[in-house]
């Protein structure tokens, strides 16, 4: 137990370099504004003594080296700056969104793991019939398929052909209320109030932004699957397993399936990453109130607080959830720590 | 030792032996391959000749035609300013092609020097590098490029450079790893031996052996490539509309779809994602070739 958390330290001081890297990059980003930054944030209406003074509580008269402690000081509070668009803080404006994306995202990434492990599976284990062929032909065409594109078709057909999908702006058709705020996830909050009805109106409106972004990502998921599988199908304690006489299903499930797993969960992470990327452009043609939509909002009108907030935020979140997904995976695996 | 030599036999290589022959075994292997080869060859036609080709011009608006179907006149059908979908699709090949092969040379010259580098001297210079690659991908990479284009400013090139910078390290980790092995290897002592200066060895007798698998990664990252910068256009980054490209036109019949008028947003998009299919495919031909034992 002392190596297992010995390692997971470790694995946590490898993320701070990282984290440390993540913000000299946002800090470069925020000061290659294009034109003069103290006459962006002193707005259109400022006069040469207000940017002046501007200038001067950005502390932009200051050597970079020293700019960059101000940064960082900033960041250590919480301070990331305040949107044009909103007037809010955009520390604030990004926890508000945040759910609404982190809603969408998980709920893609269950679909896209119901769909693909067990298309994963089902190929690795008539490897080169057609099955297989067609998982392959089916998950290519799927990571060829632009986000946005796969979200204005479904649409199409789903809304305007079929009219199956309520209308695609938002979380919530306007006859619902919004359940009240415990978690910020729809679903979760609209089943602890009760409210039944306005948990099938959010599900509704999240079963086509979510198969979108899930469409999108099964094919590292399935082709990760597969190969997984396939090693362990052929490796010697699956031989000795079926030598003893277990069942077909002990042997794929119990045995290979389970020891298949590890690297899957390895490439959730980076399934993630692309999920976090395509959220931007699903949000936009869903109208979905998340931090991508903020985000993009913000770039129309050149908002350039909120954009990079939202850049640092992601980088963030991303490095977070890596680092969950190692330790998670220091502690599944039984054989880590132990030699 | 002669005896080895001598014993290499010329006679019995067979024809299927060389590289040549080798591609065309492949190739006829796997159809899907070819089928890919000649996709590209027909974006490369449209890329060269498209503009040439088309029936109309493509940013030449017609307000009594606007929003038609397709039909034999207008086979994608016209927009909201009755301009031709067709032509504007095929028009905006060459430039979506162009910003994903650019941005990819780009990070193809990027990447070789900087993971040569790394592999050949190794110690501290390594370090630092995988330390920065690191920090490029702990970003979602979509998302970096959204906020190199947003601090650069708004502009077709600034798009190549974004793209170009998150696409750097896929390269320079492999050519790293493909220097570092070769390092020590005896070819390479030779030659340093021979007289030449590291760098030469380095550029001439080293990093020649991490092309073809680069050629894999290039064909993958040209999919990948047109993707992002479409996906940029499409939020409104990087080229301004009337231009056609691909990404703006979906966004631009976004508005349309729930209307009914499918052909304006469907075309384009349709037309983009074969491209990176294309690309895609080739990608994983290209490492049947090169590699066969790499297949998934």
């Amino acid at each position: 137990m002392a190596a297992r958390s010995k390692m997971i330290l470790g694995r946590v001081a490898q993320a701070i370099p990282v984290v440390m890297g993540v913000v000299v990059i946002s800090f470069l980003l925020t000061r290659a504004l294009p034109g003069d930054p103290a006459a962006y944030f002193a707005g259109p209406a400022a006069d040469e003594a207000s940017i002046a003074e501007i200038r001067e509580t950005l502390g932009l008269d200051k050597p970079l080296v020293q700019q960059f402690f101000y940064y960082v000081g900033d960041l250590i509070r919480g301070d990331l700056g305040t949107s044009l668009t909103t007037g809010q803080t955009v520390l604030t404006d990004l926890g508000a969104r945040l759910p609404a994306s982190l809603e969408l995202t998980l709920a893609a990434l269950l679909l896209s793991c119901a769909i693909a492990i067990p298309l994963g599976v089902l190929a690795a284990t008539r490897p080169g019939t057609w099955v297989d062929h067609l998982c392959r032909v089916l998950v290519t065409a799927g990571v060829s398929m632009p986000t946005f594109f796969t979200g204005i078709l479904l649409i199409y057909i789903f809304y305007y052909l079929a009219g199956l999908a309520p209308s695609p702006l938002g979380r919530l058709d306007f006859i619902y209320l919004s359940p009240p705020h415990v978690t910020g996830f729809y679903l979760i909050d609209a089943a602890l109030a009760g409210d039944w009805e306005t948990w099938l109106g959010a599900l509704k409106q999240l079963v086509l932004p979510a198969t979108t972004l899930a469409l999108f990502t099964l094919a590292p998921i399935a082709r990760m699957t597969r190969a997984a599988m396939l090693s362990a199908l052929s490796s010697d304690f699956i031989r000795t397993a079926r030598a003893a006489g277990l069942s077909d299903g002990k042997v794929l499930f119990g045995y290979a399936f389970r020891n298949a797993l590890l690297p899957v969960v390895t490439t959730l992470g980076m399934v993630f990453s692309f999920t976090l990327g395509a959220n931007v452009l699903v949000e936009k043609v869903f109208a979905w109130p998340g931090i991508g939509s903020y985000a993009v909002e913000a770039l129309v009108v050149s908002d350039y607080a909120a954009v990079q907030g939202f850049v640092l935020a992601m980088a963030l979140l991303f490095v977070a959830l890596n680092l969950v997904i190692d330790i998670a995976y220091a502690l599944i695996d039984p054989r880590i720590g132990l030699n | 030792m002669a005896d080895m030599t001598a014993s290499t036999p010329d006679t019995t290589r067979r024809k299927g032996d060389t590289t040549l022959g080798h591609i065309v075994y492949v190739l006829r292997d796997n159809p899907v391959t070819m089928l890919a080869f000649a996709m590209l060859a027909f974006f490369l036609g449209c890329a060269f000749f498209g503009p040439a080709l088309v029936p109309y011009d493509p940013l030449a608006t017609n307000a009594a035609r606007a929003l038609e179907a397709p039909s034999w006149d207008h086979w994608f059908g016209t927009d909201n300013l009755g301009r031709d979908v067709f032509s504007r699709v095929i028009v905006a090949t060459r430039l979506d092609l162009t910003i994903s092969v650019a941005a990819v040379a780009l990070s193809f010259v990027i990447g070789s020097i900087l993971g040569s580098i790394a592999g050949y001297w190794g110690g501290w210079l390594d370090a630092v590098l995988n330390r920065c690659l690191d920090t490029i991908m702990a970003f979602p990479l979509f998302v970096l490029a959204m906020g190199v284009v947003a601090a650069l400013g708004n502009t077709v090139e600034n798009i190549i450079y974004a793209t170009a910078i998150i696409n750097i390290p896929f390269y320079a980790r492999l050519v790293r790893a493909e220097v570092n092995i070769r390092r020590h290897s005896g070819f390479a002592q030779a030659a340093k031996l021979a007289g030449n200066s590291d760098l030469r060895v380095l550029a001439v007798h080293i990093f020649p052996n991490s092309l073809p698998p680069m050629m894999v990664q290039v064909s993958l990252n040209l999919g990948w490539a047109i993707l992002n910068a479409a996906g940029l256009s499409f939020i409104g980054l990087g080229v301004a509309p009337p231009t056609p490209e691909w990404g703006i036109m979906v966004a631009e019949g976004a508005n349309f779809i729930v209307s009914g008028e499918w052909w304006l947003a469907v075309f384009p998009g349709l037309w983009l994602m074969l491209a990176v299919f294309t690309f895609n495919l080739l990608g994983d031909g290209l490492r049947d070739i090169v590699d066969p034992r790499k297949r998934t």
